[in-house]
């Protein structure tokens, strides 16, 4: 073991892209290996769990921690790693604020499971159901509880850093993996307890490059269901795109390529809920104040609460749809 | 006394898994339960959205193969609206989908699996790894593996708006086509991607086949399975990727079956267990037999051996005669031998590399004509590709807003959940016996037997998210654990 | 919990113009309103940040009632307007979330209206009453019921 500083990157209930999104810096990987000592990345390496509740407490200096709590061992690994660790950054939107599986908080985990062990293809004519702990002929087993909603990391621990994105763009991952070898030579000095890194201060609309006017719109449209302009703002063409309230960062990729944001990089710096800025946002730029109209444009939205909370349920004033809470209340 | 051995956490793959085996009182192995811990909900939870959203919301049922999902869920979403993509929509989907499977396939064998093989089964654990790798086969290598990887998602970012999570697909086809330039560098790239993939066979050559020990291990029975094989096949039955229709062999490699993607629910079903959140699924015309091989158990892989297995051959010269040699080195169609999945990989890297090569070559691929309007009312489709690691179902329902109202999905790594708890049994079984000790190689070749399998649990789990270490228990008859084993 | 005893909490945004003096008129004219409603005076009704519901509903109240000058009427031009398009966006939101969208009212009520202002609360807390209590978010996670955390302003 060098006496190199520690390094530990860990998925929770994650769909791995974050990890890609790492692998993704490419070259500067290496910096990462010339720069620490990787002493726990499940998918790229063989370090066991007991080997980190071996770890003294404080020992890992960085830990990115991706994936939301959906589970008790999440929140026991979440937990472990946060006492081994000086810095536990939450990295990327699941850890951050619930991502696309923080939707699942809209309904109760019991449908959920029910849901996903009837589909057109199942078969369980006996209704048979995961169970947390099974006696086998050979002995018992067990898988972890599920728990009522997803929760953030935050939720569950402290958290040092909030590292935005679904996954966090690479050239971001690479600044702050610049920044943080830096702090070590004694060039930089760390951001402040709390602080989003990682990301920028203002909203996608600032990156994008399309064309805006002030202009407002009498219908919203689907992507697919016409001919875009390329060039001219996407909600000025009536495309309900979550940019006015997304963090930037990613140099405003999606509308970049034709496609509208759907808001991975969360609420914008100072936006304490994030569906509400949106709709603040989107009701700004409806052209009319008759109510039966305007119910008519909003029927352009087919999907209100998908639309702004898709990446954010989890983290927002909410968390949950109320089948949930009162889950989570039993 | 039976043991009970547990691995915890699996490592590299994507995702999460638990093996518990449970040893009878002698300290041979009476059974094996390989778990997956969570489950996410997408099939609830996508519910009520708009259809056209399943591409975005989709991806992030793993990050891995985020294209897969990607790509399935665009063709679902175009059988719902009815609407077949103009010519060069499909070319660029297919275009960015091969570029996507050179990296993926490029960083499953010199990430993922390969380290047990270029560094040895029972080599340190601080070096079996991608940088122990790269230790091994010399920084030159891993810089080409390094731009190997870089390129696809170069491409993967051109057509796909993002590296990871693309997100130009629309029903009907794409937000957004490339141009001239683009369609260039693109070449470039792929006829790059071409010799990476004759190189990556060489090193595979070299160092594996070249090592008895290594043949002697890939031909053991230790890592055999008779059972079904399922692949994507187009008109002239070559393997392909991105469309076509689902093919399935049977162990003695005869044609069982093939059919359409909305064909499906008529062949597959999936068969629930109550210790895992991960269902089996299983041919439904042959019927659920339980952990077995052979004709008479439902039992299919699909996979990149599979996709062999179950394929006439390939549909680009330089990847059909690495296919040929491949049948002629093992004996024959099909290939039992689960470990030969990792040669069954490179050759489809080589084909993905021509594939991308062939694509990029079309003018065509350039041309602003990359979306069709969708105009009829949308009601039910079906959509599926060859993920990396098993053909990818998604199957919509919606109502005439195409909000859904019904989804299901059959997962690539899920095809694989009954063969690869077999290989873990039968790895377990063939290396633990009584008397003997168990140690940590030993453990690390029963891992080995589902990494062949490159299973992604983040994948699988899109049921429950994706959780997935690995832990080896030892109990004893009574169900008390005796040892603890967890590998490191 | 009885329905019949169930005492609903409700936040009331006000706009300082026209609803605050209808609520203010309405109390010194001794018209009497229920007090399971809480007042909070905003300058406008263009002013309500939809933050504002969601924190008043996740907090433990049972029911939102926003109100503001007639349409046309607002000293700030257009911005009750905006406020009718936010409700009804709010509305939609809440919809899929599982709250019952009535939960949330809409009043038009200029400064002279301090009957229709008390009849319309009195009316509200009986829909609400109707509906039961909604133990939501902050209320439902701790598992007891918090008293709302928006300070709260009362006619004087
Ligand atoms: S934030 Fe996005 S990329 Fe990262 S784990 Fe979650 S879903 Fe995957
Ligand atoms: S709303 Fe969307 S398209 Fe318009 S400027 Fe903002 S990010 Fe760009
Ligand atoms: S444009 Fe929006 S959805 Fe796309 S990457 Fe940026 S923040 Fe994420
Ligand atoms: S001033 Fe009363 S609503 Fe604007």
């Amino acid at each position: 073991m060098s006496d190199k500083p520690k390094f530990a990157m860990y998925w929770a209930a994650s769909c791995g892209g974050c990890e890609i999104a790492v692998l993704n810096i490419h070259e500067k990987i290496l910096d990462v290996d010339a720069n620490f000592d990787v002493v726990f990345w499940p998918v790229a390496m063989d370090a066991k769990y007991k080997d980190v509740e071996a770890m003294e407490d404080g020992s890992i200096l960085l830990t990115l921690f991706n994936g939301g709590i959906r589970n008790d061992e999440n929140e026991h690994i979440a937990k472990l790693l946060r006492r081994k660790s000086k810095l536990l950054v939450a990295f990327g939107s699941c850890a951050n604020e619930g991502c696309i599986p923080g939707l699942a908080n809209l309904s109760p985990v019991g449908e959920i499971v029910t849901t996903a062990f009837n589909t057109v293809s199942t078969d369980n004519p006996n209704q048979i159901y995961p169970r947390t702990s099974f006696d086998t002929p050979e002995g018992e087993i067990h898988i972890p509880t599920l728990y009522p909603r997803l929760k953030t990391l935050d939720q569950v621990v402290d958290v040092d850093y909030y590292m935005p994105g679904c996954p966090p763009e690479s050239h971001q991952i690479a600044a702050v993996i610049d920044l943080v070898v830096q702090v070590l030579q004694g060039k930089a000095q760390l951001p402040p307890k709390g602080a989003v890194i990682g990301a920028g201060t203002s909203t996608v609309c600032d990156e994008c490059k399309r064309t805006r006017h002030v202009k407002t719109i009498t219908s919203f449209k689907r992507i697919f269901g016409q001919p875009i302009d390329p060039s001219l703002c996407l909600l000025e063409q009536g495309i309900p795109c979550n940019g006015i309230a997304t963090r930037d960062g990613c140099n405003a990729r999606c509308p970049s390529a034709g496609a509208q944001c759907i808001g991975c990089y969360g609420p914008a710096e100072g936006v304490v809920d994030y569906g509400a800025r949106l709709i603040t946002g989107f009701a700004s730029v409806i052209e009319s104040n008759d109510p039966d109209q305007i119910d008519r444009i909003l029927d352009g939205i087919p999907d209100p609460t998908g639309q702004f909370y898709r990446f954010n349920l989890a983290g927002s004033l909410m968390k949950a749809g109320v089948s949930a809470w009162k889950k989570e209340k039993v | 006394m039976t043991q009970r051995i547990t691995i915890d956490p699996i490592t590299r793959l994507e995702g999460h898994g638990k093996i518990e085996i449970f040893l009878t009182p002698e300290g041979d192995v009476a059974n094996t339960y390989f778990q997956i811990p969570e489950l996410r909900g997408f099939e609830r939870f996508c519910v009520g959205r708009p259809v056209e959203e399943m591409p975005l919301l989709t991806n992030r049922i793993c990050g891995v193969c985020p294209e897969a999902h990607h790509m399935a869920a665009a063709k679902a979403a175009d059988a719902v609206y009815h609407v077949n993509p103009p010519r060069t929509a499909k070319m660029l989907r297919e275009l960015l989908y091969s570029a996507f499977y050179v990296t993926d396939h490029a960083t499953h064998f010199y990430a993922l699996g390969g380290p047990d093989f270029v560094m040895g089964p029972d080599a340190p654990v601080a070096e079996r790894n991608i940088l122990g790798v790269i230790h091994k086969v010399g920084l030159e290598i891993g810089g080409k593996v390094i731009a190997a990887r870089k390129a696809g998602h170069t491409v993967v970012e051109i057509i796909g708006g993002r590296k990871v999570h693309p997100c130009t697909s629309i029903p009907g086809g794409m937000t957004k086509g490339i141009t001239e330039d683009q369609r260039k560098e693109i070449l470039e790239m792929g006829k790059w991607a071409v010799e990476f993939g004759q190189f990556s066979l060489k090193i595979f050559n070299d160092i594996v086949l070249g090592n008895k020990a290594y043949v002697d291990l890939i031909l053991g029975d230790i890592y055999t399975h008779r059972t079904y094989y399922m692949g994507t096949v187009d008109e002239n039955n070559h393997v392909n990727f991105y469309d076509g229709k689902v093919r399935v062999v049977d162990p003695d490699g005869k044609e069982f079956v093939k059919y359409s993607p909305n064909e499906y629910t008529q062949h597959i079903a999936e068969h629930v267990e109550p210790w895992t959140y991960l269902k089996f699924p299983y041919l439904k015309n042959v019927g659920w037999k339980g952990f077995t091989d052979g004709k008479d158990s439902g039992v299919y892989m699909a996979t990149p051996l599979s996709r062999l297995n179950a394929a006439d051959g390939m549909a680009t010269p330089l990847a059909q005669a690495e296919y040929e040699r491949f049948y002629g080195t093992l004996g024959g169609k099909p290939v039992h031998q689960r470990l030969a999945t990792h040669w069954a990989r490179l050759i489809e890297l080589l084909y993905a590399a021509e594939r991308w090569v062939e694509l990029a070559s079309d003018p065509e691929v350039a041309s602003p004509n990359f979306h069709t309007v969708p105009t009829a009312t949308p009601t039910e489709g079906v959509g599926i590709v060859e993920a990396p690691r098993g053909t990818l179902t998604h199957h919509y329902t919606t109502d005439e807003r195409g909000v859904l109202t019904k989804v299901n999905l059959i997962v690539g790594t899920t095809n694989n959940y009954a063969p690869i708890s077999m290989s873990i049994n039968k790895a377990a079984t063939s290396l633990i016996k009584k008397g003997t000790v168990v140690t940590e190689p030993m453990l690390n070749m029963v891992e080995m037997a589902f990494r062949a399998y490159d299973p992604c649990f983040g994948c699988a789990t899109h049921s429950l998210p994706g959780q997935m270490p690995l832990e080896i228990t030892i109990r004893n008859s009574d169900g008390e654990v005796m040892e603890m084993l967890k590998r490191g | 919990m009885n329905n019949e005893q169930f005492e609903p909490t409700i936040i009331g945004f006000t706009c300082n113009w026209c609803s605050y003096r209808a609520a203010d008129l309405a109390g010194t004219a001794r018209m009497k309103y229920p007090p399971n409603i809480r007042l909070i005076r905003l300058m406008c009704s263009g002013r309500l940040d939809p933050t504002f519901v969601f924190k008043a509903l996740t907090n433990g109240a049972d029911g939102v009632m926003i109100t503001g000058c007639h349409p046309g009427e607002c000293h700030y031009l257009e911005q009750n307007y905006k406020a009718l398009r936010r409700f009804h966006l709010i509305r939609r939101t809440l919809q899929g979330l599982g709250v019952e969208p009535n939960r949330v009212k809409l009043v038009w009520a200029s400064a002279a209206e301090g009957a229709k202002f008390t009849n319309e609360v009195k009316s509200f807390v009986e829909e609400i009453r109707a509906l039961g209590p909604l133990n939501w978010g902050g209320a439902g996670g701790n598992g007891h019921r918090v008293e709302t955390q928006i300070p709260e302003e009362v006619p004087a």
